[in-house]
């Protein structure tokens, strides 16, 4: 039946899609898990849940809270959905250099967004977000990049759907922001098959964060060294923006609509997809392109959507 | 073997405003060796004191980052590209 009693009911059990047609090799069957079809429209609607039903049985969250979180957008808009839900109220530091669709979605679901600076990126967020918790005791910070309900979410959800629905895997292929996804999946999956290989995908990162002074400004989520990220993961890949945008669009020549970090994942399915024999990969899709439209992603000229691409954070 | 390696922007006012340098070695190590040989500006910002590599430093050979290859032992050949790139946050 497909009666709920609470939108929050809705996340997860997202459906698993195979793009095989677009594998390079004949060999490889590429599938793709679209966390778009999360209620909140992306893969951190499980961060989300699941961080506040931590902080709630943890017994740190009062009732009609204040939370304070940083987030290139996906995160803040889950938990603003999540808050929401329950009655809290949320800040969120957000990068000057996200798609205006992000910020809009965060304000209607009643999130106070306070700005960063575009040209220190995600890790401009993260220092001005510790910097106000700090000075502000009274706010609960949930800090999704060293909680470990983030890759708990996905050790608990993402991950075991996958093995529910394809227990074929041996690639699992997602992209790197806070690392929880990579975390959470590849672990379940590895406990399930050790031979299963996970590789982390990210964008070039250098254009984005001009504003940062010294590579001691660059930024490790605690999560990934205390989970030890470095042993699980297999392979790490940069892919382009060009690249990124090539594969967003081919997919949508397959129907599937999805958000630019899919591209990029996707690109790196494609990459990995040459390099082995044989195999299936399951390739993680955190959203849908809704929140995209105004890049012109699908319908500008593609070099001015690639130095658009460039100065956009979109992981 | 020589090696284009190429430089985010907040490493380049240490290699004299260079985007890239074009450098000879063997392995990624040798190569970031004579990069902070040629640039000791360059020193603590991309190899520790231990002659490992910094923390939020990330470095790729073609596309892939070298600490899921050998490390610094990740063979190189002609016409390589290596980037050095800042560790950033998503999500």
């Amino acid at each position: 039946m497909a009666r709920y009693d609470n939108i929050l009911d809705l996340i997860g059990n997202t459906p698993l899609v195979d793009v095989s047609p677009l594998s390079p090799n004949p060999q490889v069957q590429i599938l793709v898990k679209l966390e778009g079809m999360n209620p909140g429209g992306s893969v951190k609607d499980r961060v989300a849940l699941s961080l506040v039903e931590d902080a709630e049985k943890r017994g740190v969250l009062e009732p009609g809270a204040t939370l304070i979180e940083s987030s290139s957008g996906n995160t803040g808009i889950g938990l603003a959905l999540v808050c929401r839900a329950r009655g809290y109220h949320l800040k969120v530091v957000l990068p000057t250099n996200v798609s205006i669709e992000r910020r809009q979605l965060l304000e209607i679901f009643g999130a106070e967004v306070i700005e960063s600076p575009g040209s220190e990126g995600s890790n401009g967020a993260v220092r001005l977000v510790r910097a106000l918790a700090a000075e502000h005791p009274e706010w609960v910070f949930l800090y999704q990049y060293g909680n470990p309900a983030n890759p708990r979410a996905h050790y608990e959800g993402t991950g075991p759907e996958i093995w529910r629905d394809c227990p074929e895997v041996t690639h699992f292929v997602a992209g790197l922001g806070t690392s929880g996804t990579l975390l959470g999946v590849g672990r379940y999956l590895k406990e399930q098959n050790p031979e299963v290989k996970v590789w982390a995908v990210e964008p070039p990162t250098g254009e984005m964060v001009d504003g940062l002074r010294n590579l001691d400004d660059g930024y490790v989520p605690p999560i990934f060294e205390d989970e030890g990220g470095e042993q699980l993961l297999d392979m790490k890949t940069v892919v382009s923006p060009l690249d990124s945008i090539v594969f967003t669009r081919r997919l949508a020549e397959l129907g599937i609509f999805s958000g630019i970090s899919t591209g990029a994942a996707f690109a790196g399915a494609v990459r990995c997809a040459g390099r082995i024999e044989r195999g299936t990969i399951v390739v993680l899709s955190p959203d849908a392109g809704w929140k995209y439209l105004s890049t012109g992603a699908w319908t500008d000229p593609l070099d001015e959507v690639v130095e658009r691409a460039k100065k956009v954070i979109y992981f | 073997m020589a090696v284009e390696v190429r430089l985010p922007t907040l490493l380049r006012q240490a290699a004299a405003g260079q985007p890239s340098v074009r450098l000879d070695g063997a392995t990624v190590g040798d190569i970031l060796q004579e990069l902070v040989a040629a640039y000791p500006g360059l020193g603590g910002q991309v190899l520790t004191e231990d002659g490992s590599l910094h923390r939020f430093v990330n470095v790729y050979l073609n596309d892939d980052d070298v600490r899921y290859l050998d490390k610094l032992d990740t063979k190189v050949g002609e016409g390589d590209v290596l980037s050095i790139l800042p560790a950033v946050a998503g999500g």
